[in-house]
C-alpha cells in the first residue's frame, strides 16, 4: 500500500528518498564523515568548499562536512525522539480522557488549553533561562507543548469510536476494558495521530535548529545544524559555507519529512487530503 | 446558543486557561536550581544578608503564599523589576511590545496577500504548472530555516547590494515621530511625517517578508485544500448549471465558505509569527518582545522571561478567542456544537 502511494506522486518519493537519506547519514555518520567533528585546525580555518574539504572548514578550522553528517544524527534523532514522546504521551492521556469521559475529561481538557497557550520556542527559552540551556531540556520543553495537540486527537477519536459495533461486540465476548482499549480501540484511533505526528516532526527540528542558533539549545561545540549556522552568521556573505551548508541540510530534512507527511495524509486518510 | 453566549463561554474559558498559565510560569521560575537571591548578590556576600535580601523579596515565604503575592501583584499590572535595565517588567513589555505588533501585523497582511491568491490560483489551476509550482513554493516557505534566510537577505539586499537598510526600525539618522501608538510606521503616519513614513517603511520591508514568508506557506496550502473541496459540491455545480460564468461561480459562491478554514488558521498561524518574531527581530535587532526575551534569557532575568512568557500567552490566547468568535460569527454550525 504505502509503494504504490509513493509510485503514484514524485514528491512522495521525494520526501522518502530524503528522509530515508538523511536517517542513513545519521546512522553512518562515523563512516561518512571525513574525520573527527571536533577536531581543530587552526592553520586551515575559514577554507572554502575543497576535495579534502567539501563543504569548507569554520572558524576553527573543524571540516564541515563531517559536522553536517553528524549534525543529521541530532537533528533526526531529536524530531523523532519529541514527536515520538509527545504522542505516545497524548495518546495516553486522550484515551483516559475520552474513555472514562467526566472528570477525566474535563481536566484534561483544561490542561491542554492551559499548555497550548504556550507558544513553543517561548515556553523552550524560558525553561532554558531556568535551567541550563542544553539539548536535552530544549526538547523537553518542545515536547511538553507538542502532546496537547496529539491528547486532544486521541480524545475525540476514542469519544468517536468508543460506540462503534466492534468495540461492542468484543465486550459481549467477554474481552475485559483493558484489552478492548488496547486490541480494539487504539489501533483503530491512531491513524490522524500518526499523520500529524509525521507532518509535526519537520516543525520540531526546524525549532530545534531555531532554540540552538539563538543560544538556548546545543551548545558548541556540538556540531548540531542551529549551532552550526549561528556559528557562520558574522561570515555569512564573504565564508557563505559555514553556515549555508548546515541550513541547506535543514531545508532538505524538513522538506522531506514535510512531503513524507503529506504522502502518509493522503495514503492513510483521503477525507484530510483535502485539507491540503 | 445565540453568539454572545457563545463569547462568553470562550471569554471565560480563556480567564481560567490564563490562570492555568500564571501557575505553569509562577512553577517553572520558582523551580531554580540555583538560590537567585546568591546568585545576585554574589559569591562572597555573607550569609546574613542573602537572608535579609531573600526574606525582603518575600522568596522564604511558603510558595502558595509567594503565589498569591504573584497574582495579586499581577492583576494590578505588576511584573517584578528587571534584573537586566532595574525598569519595571511591565514598562520594559509596553515599550517593547508595539514594535512586535507592527511587525506581526505587516508580517500577517504579507502572509494574507501573497497566501490566499496563491491558495485561490494554486486550486483553480490544480495539477497544471501554477499548481506545483505554488505549492513547491509554499512548501518550501514552511521548510526553510527562518534564521538563516533573514541573514541571507539581510547579508545581499543590504551589506552588498545596499537596496534595503539595515537592522533596526529607524535610520541612526532619521527623527522619530511623536510617539502616539508606539507603532514607528503608524505614528508617522499620524503624525504626517512622510520621510519618517517612509524610513521606517523601508526598515520594515524585509523583517516583514521574511516573517511573513512561512506563514503564506500555510495559507497557501490550506486556502488550496478548502477550495479544491469546497468547488466539489453540489452548490458550486448547480451555480454551474445555471449558467453563471466561472468568475462568478467562485467569487461569489465558492470562496466565500471556502475562506472560513483560512480564519482558523490566522489564530495558529498568529502562534508561528510570534515564534518567528523572537528569531527575525534578534537578526534584524528590531525593538520588539521578541528580541527582549532573547536578551532576557540570555542574561537569566528571571522576572522579564516570565514577564514575556506570560504576556505571550496572553496575546495569543487573546488572538484564539477572537479568532473562534469570529469563526462562529461566519459559521452559526458551531455555536450549536
Amino acid at each position: 500500500m504505502i509503494w504504490r502511494a509513493l509510485r503514484r506522486s514524485p514528491l512522495a518519493l521525494a520526501g522518502f528518498v530524503l528522509v530515508v537519506f538523511f536517517a542513513g547519514v545519521a546512522v553512518g555518520a562515523r563512516w561518512i564523515a571525513l574525520q573527527d567533528p571536533l577536531a581543530q585546525d587552526l592553520a586551515h580555518r575559514l577554507a572554502g568548499p575543497s576535495p579534502s574539504h567539501p563543504f569548507g572548514t569554520d572558524s576553527l578550522g573543524r571540516d564541515i562536512f563531517s559536522r553536517v553528517s553528524y549534525g543529521a544524527r541530532i537533528s533526526v534523532l531529536s524530531g523523532v525522539a519529541v514527536v515520538a514522546a509527545a504522542t505516545a504521551f497524548g495518546i495516553a492521556a486522550g484515551t483516559v480522557a475520552g474513555w472514562n469521559g467526566g472528570w477525566w475529561d474535563d481536566v484534561l481538557m483544561r490542561l491542554t488549553d492551559m499548555f497550548l497557550a504556550f507558544p513553543a520556542l517561548i515556553l523552550a527559552m524560558a525553561i532554558s533561562a531556568i535551567l541550563r540551556p542544553s539539548l536535552t531540556n530544549a526538547l523537553l520543553a518542545i515536547a511538553i507543548t507538542s502532546w496537547p495537540a496529539y491528547g486532544r486527537l486521541m480524545r475525540a477519536q476514542v469519544l468517536s469510536l468508543r460506540a462503534r459495533d466492534y468495540i461492542e461486540a468484543a465486550r459481549a465476548q467477554g474481552a475485559t476494558e483493558t484489552t478492548i482499549i488496547v486490541r480494539h480501540l487504539v489501533p483503530n484511533a491512531i491513524a490522524p495521530l500518526l499523520v500529524q505526528a509525521t507532518l509535526d516532526v519537520g516543525g520540531i527540528i526546524l525549532t530545534t535548529a531555531g532554540l540552538s542558533f539563538i543560544g538556548f539549545g546545543a551548545q558548541p561545540p556540538t556540531p548540531e545544524w542551529g549551532v552550526m549556522v549561528s556559528e557562520g552568521r558574522s561570515f555569512l556573505m564573504d565564508q557563505w559555507w559555514v553556515s549555508t551548508f548546515p541550513a541547506l541540510a535543514i531545508l532538505l530534512l524538513v522538506l522531506g519529512f514535510n512531503l513524507l507527511g503529506d504522502a502518509v495524509r493522503d495514503v492513510l486518510d483521503p477525507r484530510l487530503r483535502k485539507m491540503t | 446558543m445565540s453568539l454572545l453566549t457563545y463569547l462568553a463561554r470562550r471569554a471565560g474559558l480563556t480567564v481560567f486557561v490564563l490562570f492555568g498559565v500564571s501557575i505553569i510560569t509562577f512553577v517553572i521560575t520558582h523551580i531554580v536550581p540555583a538560590d537567585p537571591v546568591a546568585a545576585y548578590l554574589g559569591e562572597h556576600a555573607p550569609p546574613a544578608l542573602v537572608e535579609k535580601v531573600r526574606h525582603e523579596i518575600g522568596l522564604d515565604r511558603p510558595l502558595p503564599v509567594q503565589y498569591v503575592i504573584y497574582i495579586t501583584g499581577l492583576l494590578h499590572g505588576n511584573l517584578g523589576v528587571s534584573i537586566m535595565d532595574t525598569r519595571p517588567v511591565d514598562q520594559d513589555l509596553a515599550q517593547y511590545l508595539p514594535a512586535t505588533v507592527e511587525l506581526t501585523a505587516a508580517a500577517m497582511l504579507v502572509a494574507l496577500l501573497v497566501g490566499v491568491p496563491a491558495g485561490i490560483i494554486s486550486a483553480l489551476y490544480k495539477d497544471g504548472w501554477p499548481d506545483q509550482v505554488t505549492r513547491v513554493l509554499a512548501l518550501g516557505g514552511v521548510s526553510l530555516p527562518i534564521f538563516y534566510t533573514a541573514l541571507l537577505l539581510l547579508g545581499l539586499l543590504y551589506s552588498r547590494l545596499g537596496i534595503l537598510p539595515g537592522p533596526g526600525q529607524l535610520g541612526i539618522y532619521t527623527q522619530p515621530p511623536p510617539h502616539i501608538t508606539g507603532m514607528v510606521a503608524v505614528d508617522a503616519l499620524l503624525s504626517a511625517d512622510w520621510a519618517a513614513l517612509g524610513d521606517a517603511l523601508r526598515h520594515l520591508i524585509l523583517p516583514a517578508l521574511v516573517l511573513g514568508y512561512y506563514s503564506s506557506g500555510i495559507i497557501t496550502r490550506i486556502t488550496r485544500g478548502s477550495l479544491l473541496e469546497v468547488l466539489r459540491q453540489d452548490y458550486v455545480r448547480t451555480a454551474r448549471a445555471k449558467g453563471i460564468p466561472e468568475s462568478g461561480v467562485v467569487l461569489r459562491h465558492a470562496l466565500r465558505n471556502a475562506l472560513l478554514p483560512t480564519v482558523t488558521v490566522i489564530g495558529l498561524t498568529f502562534g508561528s509569527l510570534l515564534q518567528g518574531a523572537v528569531l527575525t527581530e534578534t537578526i534584524f535587532s528590531w525593538p520588539g518582545i521578541g528580541r527582549y526575551a532573547t536578551n532576557s534569557v540570555t542574561s537569566v532575568d528571571v522576572p522579564a522571561v516570565l514577564g514575556v512568557t506570560l504576556v505571550a500567552a496572553v496575546i495569543y490566547s487573546a488572538v484564539n478567542l477572537f479568532v473562534d468568535v469570529l469563526y462562529a460569527y461566519l459559521d452559526p454550525q458551531i455555536r450549536y456544537a
